[in-house]
């Protein structure tokens, strides 16, 4: 059998010239792509609520034209009673961001989806109908944080968070965080949750 | 025993260490660049046993809550079960690279001495992060939690400080390769091999930085985790594949390097945008449905290509090979990736059904198989080239001394690994049906699907499953430590010419 060179479009510099055009043209196009999502989720941009959203009513309810359910931002609402300003809010949520990472919290739970499965998502975690009623939610949820072996909600489940030596300032950051996480426009997920004070509308 | 016989018999063995250390560094039968691999190997198979131990203890705690609660909880578990693996992965990596390093450049590693300080630096960090997880766990709501015991985001736990070393380490890494490359010849597979170490460190950095916001937090953290498992590690195993399709079958340069190029051109061409999938619902823009959709849609046709490459190489060759074993676990890489990221990665990839699966156990079950079928296969198959080597490039095809070991281990694992994922997908159809469709995902569904009989069957057959796994990790552990010895015949010579004319 004599050696034949094979014809252009199986030979190798055919496809080294295609696999370096491709993975050079999509990384162009991932770039810039990132560059407008850079400035569409920005706290404070279209997407992303600025952290005093905190100190508003915030609620989740299914989009008409949409056809998906999306966040709403009512009136205010402060949290634990005060109203904070940008600055003061981006601290006490920031605050609480680092103490979700430092206690290791994505490692049974998941936030916006990703994370571990052991334990519920926290997406939306502030507007659950577990807490029975807005009234009562803020305080709930920091005795919860404080001592969660002993109000444990483990709906039949035998699944109990730990105690993670959570101090009460960590505990009302990381509800700042989760009101403001659920604020934001995650593009209908989860879908078809009904958020607490919405059951009747 | 006295407190002085413990003393001695602690010398003793200590010594024994040493001269066993002493005799493999002596070893003839292998380059530096081959002991070196071989020192990344040996701990990647400690890291993989840590793995199917650690998975063990998760997997109980589905099914017996309050095992070791508030001693060693479920997020401490999983975190050692995922950190382990993405490391041991990773030691194999460097250990298949370092392994032919030499063969392919035609010289001995430029700077193997930085090489061997940066395996010990690694190593010494592994264990003092894995010390910190198990012992400290946890810590208080500041940046110095986040710089001295864990950073809190999957896959990506490891403190600040050992972000920075694993950059230092990847980075000397990468000038023993292009250095060696550069004195030595390039080839394909070094072009491409050397291109994509430069991204998969450079991607390191997108995670190395703490936000407030954490939509943005997300958006740069998948550039890790995505870009890393679904782009580079995949170009970085098809690398290794090529050079080993070459040794083991004897498979002509230029088709297996025109095929590393292919597999470049769709895998990058699928993978760096199909990062949109991860996209739907962190907070970024519809438009992300569209493109991610769209890519990672045909992110398993690369995939696909390589087991037509493979599968024909093999026949091809007429199964004629010298090694057994690692030939097998090539084959299993071929299935399992093409299975485990293609198939199961594209039945829940899509935005409209991927709003029901997100978060469930249907990414356990994907994560399961492609990790396996992916990156644990080929590793093994390496484990078994460099046994080969050390024991004198020894016989290791049909009719070998105990050869019911290496092929019981490869069955248990791969069943093992297949019968997790069958029962994490049912557990995750369960989930997506009960929690999400029915209840709205809010917490009384998610604990609705998880207390229901079918979900709590399924991970009690994972657990079953799980053990399999585990018994074939230890066969495999021992097969490693055993195959070969005493072997006197010569493997089998494998010519290229003569197999392919």
């Amino acid at each position: 059998m004599t050696e034949q060179s094979p014809p252009r479009w199986a030979s190798e510099t055919f496809w080294k010239k295609t696999a370096i055009w491709v993975t050079g043209g999509s990384f162009v196009l991932l770039v810039i792509l990132s560059f407008d999502s850079m400035k569409q989720i920005s706290a404070g941009g279209p997407r992303v609520p600025a952290y005093s959203v905190i100190n508003k009513d915030v609620s989740y309810r299914f989009d008409k034209a949409k056809q998906r359910y999306q966040p709403t931002i009512g009136d205010d609402a402060p949290l634990f009673g005060k109203t904070l300003s940008e600055a003061e809010a981006e601290k006490l949520v920031d605050h609480g961001k680092k103490t979700v990472q430092a206690k290791n919290c994505m490692n049974c739970h998941t936030l916006l989806g990703n994370g571990a499965y052991y334990a519920p998502d926290l997406t939306k975690a502030w507007l659950d109908q577990g807490w029975g009623a807005k009234e009562s939610r803020e305080q709930m949820m920091v005795n919860f944080l404080l001592d969660p072996e002993k109000n444990a909600r483990t709906y039949g489940s035998n699944r109990k968070m730990p105690n993670l030596d959570i101090t009460p300032p960590e505990a009302e950051a990381i509800v700042a965080f989760l009101k403001w996480m659920s604020s934001i426009d995650t593009n209908g997920f989860p879908h078809n949750f009904i958020a607490l004070g919405e059951e009747d509308k | 025993m006295t407190l002085q016989a413990y003393q001695e018999k602690a010398e003793g063995c200590a010594a024994n260490c040493k001269q066993r250390y002493a005799a493999f560094m002596a070893n003839p039968n292998l380059s530096g660049g081959q002991k070196l691999a071989v020192h990344y190997f040996t701990v990647a198979m400690v890291l993989f046993m840590a793995q199917l131990l650690f998975g063990l203890l998760a997997g109980l705690q589905f099914i017996f809550p309050s095992f070791l609660y508030e001693i060693l909880d479920f997020n401490v578990n999983r975190m050692v079960h995922i950190n382990a693996m993405v490391v041991w992965m990773l030691y194999g990596f460097l250990g298949s690279v370092y392994w032919f390093l030499e063969d392919e450049s035609g010289v001995p590693i430029v700077g193997l001495k930085w090489g061997q300080l940066a395996f010990w630096v690694l190593t010494g960090a592994v264990t003092i992060v894995v010390l910190v997880y198990l012992l400290i766990q946890i810590g208080s709501g500041t940046d110095t939690s986040l710089w001295l015991i864990n950073e809190g985001r999957e896959y990506i736990e490891a403190p600040r400080w050992a972000d920075i070393g694993i950059v230092v380490v990847m980075l000397t890494f990468f000038y023993n390769v292009a250095a060696t490359f550069a004195k030595g010849k390039w080839s394909g597979i070094a072009g491409v091999l050397t291109l994509d170490l430069v991204a998969l460190a450079g991607l390191y950095l997108a995670g190395m930085f703490y936000v407030t916001n954490i939509s943005v937090d997300q958006y740069w953290w998948w550039w890790v985790i995505h870009l890393w498992v679904e782009a580079t590690w995949e170009v970085l195993v098809g690398c290794i594949m090529a050079w080993s399709l070459m040794k083991l079958l004897g498979v002509r340069r230029k088709v297996v390097q025109t095929w590393l190029y292919i597999e470049v051109a769709l895998m990058f061409g699928s993978g760096i945008l199909g990062l949109g999938h991860h996209y739907f619902w962190i907070g970024t823009p519809e438009y992300w449905f569209t493109i991610g959709g769209f890519f990672s849609a045909l992110e398993p046709i690369p995939l696909v290509a390589m087991v037509v490459h493979s599968i024909y190489d093999a026949g091809a060759h007429k199964f004629k090979n010298s090694n057994h074993p690692a030939l097998a676990w090539i084959i299993a890489h071929a299935f399992g990736n093409f299975l485990g990221a293609g198939v199961w990665g594209f039945m829940h990839t899509l935005p409209q059904i991927n709003l029901y699966t997100h978060g469930t156990q249907w990414s356990a079950s994907h994560g399961h198989l492609a990790f396996f079928g992916a990156y644990a296969t080929i590793n093994i198959a390496f484990f078994y080239l460099a046994a080969q080597q050390a024991r004198g490039n020894v016989w290791m095809g049909g009719e070998l001394a105990n050869g019911w070991r290496w092929k019981a281990a490869a069955i248990l694992l791969n069943l093992g690994v297949m019968g997790m994922t069958v029962a994490l997908l049912i557990a995750g159809y369960e989930q997506s049906f009960i929690e999400r469709a029915v209840e709205g995902s809010t917490w009384a569904g998610y604990f609705a699907a998880q207390n229901h009989p079918w979900f709590m069957q399924a991970m009690i057959w994972r657990m079953v499953f799980g053990l399999m796994t585990a018994v074939g990790g230890g066969l495999l552990l021992w097969d490693l430590l055993e195959i070969g010895k005493g072997e006197q015949r010569p493997a089998a010579v494998i010519d290229s010419e003569a197999v392919t004319h």
